[in-house]
Formats: structure tokens, C-alpha cells, sequence
């Protein structure tokens, strides 16, 4: 199972991420305001092959995507 | 922190009497000084600088020397070596350092230390490359856009080619700044003697310090890079830490006065002037720099022969100006004349002291001669 | 932690210098990225490596983002400042990054000589086609007909092909990706750390705010679409007609030292 983390801090709403992803991983939550812009949230996590697509894409290092394991470490 | 950071160190030359061309000396000068990277671009009258720092740092492994493609080229590998450690060296001519003027200013900015020499020739444009001028007064001041003080020094002898070079590479260090050594063609290419001492006085900048950001008045150590101090250096307005705070007028407001008050306040330090048989009231006095002071010292001897009170004021740093100098002596004198090879550059300065000074500019290429002076004070006492 | 991965590179960062300056989208964030993680996947100490940078939205990517020597210098000259270091220090890593108007335009005497010189540098260039920062004015790598602020009818100049001009010069390695081909990015930049003498990285990036907007691909998506339908390898370039090349950018390792 994957964690997919974003850092609303960090994220200015581009959707690269949302675009970058294979699955349909990320969404875009239309009802919601961050900042200006329609924030990304995690809508399938379980779809989500770990392929980091999002995270290489990010131009704000604002996602991470890590191994939902017991130790933490992918 | 509080280690001194003189040190004297054995001479790189035979000590003694040697016979060299003012270049000649302004490198053997920055040898001596440990000057370890070398960069600059051919233009007369200053390539001889180059070539015999060249030639000589051919057998010094350690010190590097790079020909590069331009002025503007040199003085920023000159000052990205300054960051890594080294003692760094351009020189040049006034051409040249209307190029160079962009990176001096971000020198004086990331209060950088290097050494720029200007062997002034005829200007301005192309000019006459082979002939002398003093019409790099001002630019050398004020050249580099916006507002910061400058150390500007001026050789009037081969042998303070050789000296005021090693003063240039020390006061850089202090004061973590660039310093401009501003000769002419005339002392760059005249040969004479120059004596050598066996050891040579040196100040190395402090490399160390507590991390953090630098707060307070002085100079900042400076580290170099590969020391793990993750440098954030940059010619924007910076903070105590090197971020830009481009929107900061506290920020700019307080870059400015660091940058200016860490000469100003030293100036007791950086200011150099040699009083020659200024001693009581004078008649005259002259006012002047570089090789003119040579022709300067002439006349004043020649008048003082004819029973004439007259001195002659050498400045050997042209900025900041000698305001405490010249005031002192402009108020126990009748009259002040400057003679120098522009219309009027130190001349407008030492008429803020002495507004009844007057100016003898010589522009067409050739040295100013003793009887010319004496041929103006003459017609200043009519 | 995956070394290269997101959560491994934010330790080489500032991180009160985030979020970035950049605007929502900019390539030059994905190129921030890609160039920290091929120094996290390379393992190399990064203490023992000096970024320079120039003037420009490029020249911002590694000041003060990343916790690293920085010297962000002057507009054109981060190849000259590059040089000094590395002459002086042979032994630290040194790279220059700057936009296609810092590197090419004003900085193209410095490219072309430090090239000539197979100076031992990696020199990264974030080519987004137009000066961002200063509001969208043509550069040197502008294509032909593209719409910026100095171009308001049409660019009419033909621009410079960077690799080739690197190449020409003398550079020994020589690549060029976009910021949508993020992995084999990184894997060039691996290389080009490691490449004993000159090595030059063209890096197409988006600029959605000036360049994107001025020409029909106004968000960051559509920039990057763009970049993966107009890019092709030179292998698959030599596969086909002119007509079919029309518009294309090769990418690729192009001098493999």
C-alpha cells in the first residue's frame, strides 16, 4: 500500500501530478479552495503502483510517495 | 577570532636592488603578496603584468594563471577563485575596466577580495593605447553603479608598483573588498630600481568563525568552498544570512551602510598621502599622483630653489579621498594647484576643501614636465 | 529512504526558502528536483560540489534552494565565475546553471570558450525559449514564429541549436531532455557530473507564464504534453521524412564523450 503525501504548503495547484499519473491516483477537489486554487487531493491511494511519476513531476517537491510499511522504510 | 592575521613571510625574490619595469614589479608585487590565481585578457599598457606573471607562475605549481576570453570573463574567474580560497589578480587598462566594472561592483556587493590593476592610458575609447592619462580618477570611484566606497590606490614608482600591489592584496583581505590599483603608462613602463626586503609583510583574511549569520559591524569571516559552510552568496540585496530580501528596505538600508561604513570607519587605515616640505605656511602647494607627482616634486624643488614656500601633497590613495590631509594643508597655503593628465578629477575633490584651487589638466598623451607646472604656478601668482 | 526519491532529497534543500518562487507549473521546479536527486542517486557529498548560477528565473534554481555552496553571480556570467573555482579547486565538483538568455545570449562568449577549453565543469542549461523573469522577451532559442513580448507579429530570427553549438566548440558531453522526460534527465546528469571536461545539459522547460501563454499552451499540462509529442530521440529522427521532423527538438545523448 502506498502513502501519498502532500504538502499544501508547497503546492500551487499546477495538477501536473493529477496529469502525471497513470491511475487515478490524484484528483482534483473542485468543491475545496487552497491558496486560490482547486487543491490536489489522494483519491485512490490503492491504485497507486508507487511509480513516483507525481513525485519526479512535482515542481515543488510538494508530494511524496513512500511504501506503507511497518519499519517506514520503502 | 582574535588570532592576527599579519604574518611575515620570506621575500619570492632575491633581497636587494633590481633593476625592472613598473609592470614588472606590480607582479613580482603580487607574487610576493601570494597572489595564487592569475586571470586576464591582453591590452597595453598592462600585458606585460600578465606575461610575467605568466612566465613566473610557470614554476609555481600551486598558483594558477588563466589566459580568458575577455575583461569581464577574468575579473568573475578572479572573483569565483576568491571564493575558493585564492588570492586573485586581474590587471588591465581603461577599456578593460569600463568591461570589468559590472563584477567589481558584485565584488564590492558579496564583499569579495581581489586586486584590479588599471595602467591608465589616453582615453577615452580606444584612445592611445601606448600613452599615458589619469582620466581613470572617477571611474575607478564610481564606475560600478549604485553605492558603496571604494579603495583606489596610486604607484607613482616602480617600486610602489611593487609595494602598493602587496598593500592591495592586504587591504582586499582586511576589508573584504576589491581594490583597484590605478597606475599609468607612464610608471607601468618606466624601469627603475626597486629594492627588495628579505621578508614581506602579509594579511591573510580570517577563514573561520562560529556558523550563523554575521551580525555586527566589521569585516565578516570569510570560508571557502568545499569547508561545509553551504556558502549562499549572491549580488543581490542579501541578509545577515546571504537570502535575497529583494523587497526589504530594512535589508537594503542596513547592506548599504555595512558596506560603507566598514571603509569609512577605517579610513585612518586606508588613506595614505606623503607630505613633501609641507612644513608651516606655504605659498604654494601642489596636489598630485601617479607619475605627474614625479614632475610635481621637481617643480616644487626647482620653486623652493627660487625661494618659493612651496610643497607638494602625494596622495597614494586616490579614494577615499585624503579630505583630512588636504583640508589640513589647503588652510595653511595661498594657493593650490593640481596638476594631473585629466581636466580636473582630483581636482573637483580637492576643491571641496579648497574651493580657490586651481587645476593645470593635461589631456594630448604625454606626461606633464616640471616646467609646465612651474610655467602654471607662475601664471597663478599674475 | 530511496535515494532520489522526494522524501530523500528534501534534506538537501532550504526549507524555509520553500515554497519556491517559481510560478505554479514552472519547469525549472522539476529541474530543481531532477538535479538533487542525481546528486542523492550519485551518493556524492554534496559539501564537495559549487553551484553558480546566473540572473533569471534558471540562475534561481540552486539559491538559495538548495543547502549547498552557492554563488549566484551576474547576469551571463556563471561560466566565467564556474572556471576561477574550478581552476583554483580542482578536486570540488563545480557546475553552472543558468536560463537560455544567461547561458546563450549574454553568457555565449563564456559557453563557447569553456567548451573550447574543456574546462572540467557541467554546465546546465534551463532553456524555457523566452526571459521569464523580466516578462517574456524573445532569446536566442526562441523557435521561429513563437509569440513573445519582442515578438509581438511573430519571431522572425532562427534560433541557436545549443547542443550543436556546445558540441561545435568542443564540449565532451553533451545531452539535451526536457523536464517532461525527467528520468532519462537525471541519468544525464549522473553522467555529466561524472564526465571528466566539458559537459553540457539543455534543459527544455516549461515557462507557462510567459512563453506557454503567448503561444496555445497556457497551463503547465499543456506544456508538458507539448514537450513529449515534440521531442524525439535521434535514433527514431533518423526514421523519419522532413515533413515528419517539422517542429520536432532531438533529444538524447548527443556527444557521449
Amino acid at each position: 500500500m502506498a502513502r501519498i503525501e502532500i504538502k499544501s504548503e508547497w503546492c500551487k495547484g499546477c495538477y501536473i501530478c493529477v496529469d502525471a499519473c497513470p491511475n487515478t491516483v490524484l484528483a482534483v477537489d473542485k468543491e475545496a479552495w487552497l491558496k486560490g486554487f482547486h487543491p490536489v487531493v489522494v483519491a485512490h491511494a490503492e491504485e497507486c503502483t508507487l511509480c513516483r511519476n507525481c513525485e519526479l513531476l512535482c515542481p515543488d517537491l510538494a508530494i511524496t510517495v513512500t511504501k506503507d510499511d511497518d519499519s517506514g522504510h520503502s | 577570532m582574535t588570532t592576527t592575521q599579519w604574518s611575515r613571510v620570506p621575500s619570492t625574490l632575491k633581497p636587494g636592488r633590481h633593476f625592472m619595469q613598473g609592470d614588472e614589479a606590480c607582479a613580482e608585487g603580487a607574487i610576493a603578496a601570494g597572489c595564487d590565481y592569475y586571470a586576464g585578457y591582453p591590452i597595453t599598457p598592462a600585458s606585460e603584468i600578465m606575461q610575467h606573471i605568466c612566465n613566473r607562475f610557470s614554476d609555481m605549481p600551486e598558483r594558477k594563471f588563466m589566459q580568458m576570453e575577455d575583461e569581464i570573463a577574468s575579473i568573475a574567474s578572479c572573483i569565483g577563485a576568491s571564493w575558493a580560497g585564492a588570492r586573485s589578480m586581474t590587471a588591465t587598462s581603461g577599456p578593460g575596466l569600463s568591461l570589468m566594472l559590472e563584477n567589481i561592483g558584485y565584488a564590492l556587493m558579496t564583499e569579495t577580495p581581489c586586486v584590479v590593476v588599471d595602467v591608465q592610458r589616453a582615453g577615452p575609447s580606444t584612445g592611445q593605447a601606448t600613452r599615458p592619462g589619469q582620466g581613470d580618477v572617477m571611474q575607478a570611484r564610481w564606475g560600478a553603479h549604485g553605492d558603496y566606497e571604494m579603495i583606489v590606490l596610486s604607484p607613482w614608482s616602480a617600486q610602489e608598483m611593487y609595494s602598493q600591489t602587496i598593500r592591495a592584496f592586504n587591504l582586499a583581505d582586511r576589508f573584504r573588498v576589491p581594490v583597484i590599483l590605478l597606475a599609468d603608462e607612464a610608471v607601468g613602463h618606466l624601469r627603475e630600481k626597486v629594492e627588495i626586503d628579505d621578508q614581506v609583510r602579509i594579511y591573510r583574511r580570517t577563514e573561520s568563525g562560529p556558523d550563523g549569520p554575521f551580525v555586527g559591524s566589521g569585516i565578516p569571516p570569510m570560508p571557502r568552498f568545499g569547508s561545509g559552510h553551504k556558502l549562499l552568496i549572491t549580488g543581490s540585496t542579501h541578509d545577515d544570512w546571504g537570502y535575497r530580501r529583494t523587497s526589504s528596505p530594512e535589508a537594503q538600508a542596513k547592506l548599504i551602510e555595512h558596506l560603507r561604513s566598514k571603509i569609512l570607519s577605517h579610513a585612518d587605515e586606508i588613506v595614505e598621502t606623503e607630505a613633501l616640505h609641507c612644513e608651516g605656511q606655504l605659498d604654494f602647494l601642489l596636489v598630485a599622483y601617479g607619475f605627474t607627482a614625479r614632475s610635481a616634486l621637481g617643480a616644487v624643488q626647482t620653486a623652493r630653489q627660487g625661494g618659493m614656500r612651496a610643497g607638494l601633497l602625494r596622495l597614494k590613495t586616490l579614494w577615499p579621498f585624503a579630505e583630512a590631509a588636504v583640508g589640513e594643508l589647503t588652510q595653511r597655503c595661498k594657493h593650490v594647484l593640481v596638476p594631473e593628465m585629466n581636466q580636473g578629477q582630483v581636482l573637483r575633490e580637492v576643491q571641496r576643501c579648497a574651493p580657490d584651487a586651481q587645476g593645470y589638466g593635461k589631456t594630448n598623451g604625454e606626461v606633464i614636465k616640471p616646467q609646465e607646472i612651474l610655467r602654471a604656478m607662475r601664471e597663478m601668482l599674475t | 529512504m530511496i535515494r532520489g526519491t522526494t522524501e530523500s532529497i528534501r534534506r538537501m534543500i532550504r526549507p524555509e526558502a520553500f515554497p519556491t518562487p517559481f510560478c505554479s507549473g514552472c519547469g525549472h521546479g522539476i529541474l530543481l528536483g531532477a538535479i538533487l536527486r542525481a546528486v542523492d542517486e550519485l551518493d556524492w557529498d554534496i559539501d564537495e560540489m559549487v553551484f553558480v548560477s546566473g540572473i533569471g528565473c534558471g540562475g534561481w534554481i540552486p539559491s538559495p534552494h538548495f543547502a549547498a555552496d552557492t554563488l549566484h553571480v551576474t547576469h551571463g556570467r556563471p561560466v566565467a565565475f564556474a572556471t576561477g573555482v574550478k581552476t583554483f579547486r580542482p578536486e570540488l565538483n563545480v557546475v553552472a546553471i543558468g536560463g537560455d538568455g544567461d547561458i546563450a545570449s549574454i553568457g555565449g562568449n563564456h559557453l563557447i570558450h569553456a567548451a573550447r577549453r574543456d574546462v572540467d565543469l557541467t554546465v546546465i542549461c534551463a532553456n524555457n525559449l523566452i526571459y521569464g523573469m523580466t516578462g517574456g522577451q524573445l532569446t536566442p532559442t526562441t523557435p521561429q514564429n513563437a509569440y513573445t513580448s519582442t515578438t509581438p507579429r511573430g519571431n522572425h530570427e532562427r534560433p541557436f541549436d545549443l547542443c550543436g553549438l556546445a558540441s561545435a566548440a568542443g564540449a565532451t558531453y553533451v545531452a539535451r531532455y526536457s523536464v517532461y522526460h525527467v528520468r532519462p534527465l537525471i541519468k544525464a546528469l549522473k553522467k555529466a557530473f561524472q564526465h571528466k571536461g566539458f559537459g553540457f545539459v539543455e534543459v527544455l522547460s516549461s515557462c507557462p507564464t510567459q512563453y506557454g501563454r503567448r503561444n496555445a499552451l497556457r497551463t503547465p499540462v499543456d506544456m508538458l504534453r507539448h514537450f513529449k509529442k515534440t521531442c524525439v530521440t535521434a535514433k527514431r529522427a533518423q526514421r523519419m521524412t522532413p515533413a515528419e521532423l517539422e517542429g520536432k527538438t532531438i533529444i538524447g545523448e548527443l556527444v557521449k564523450g
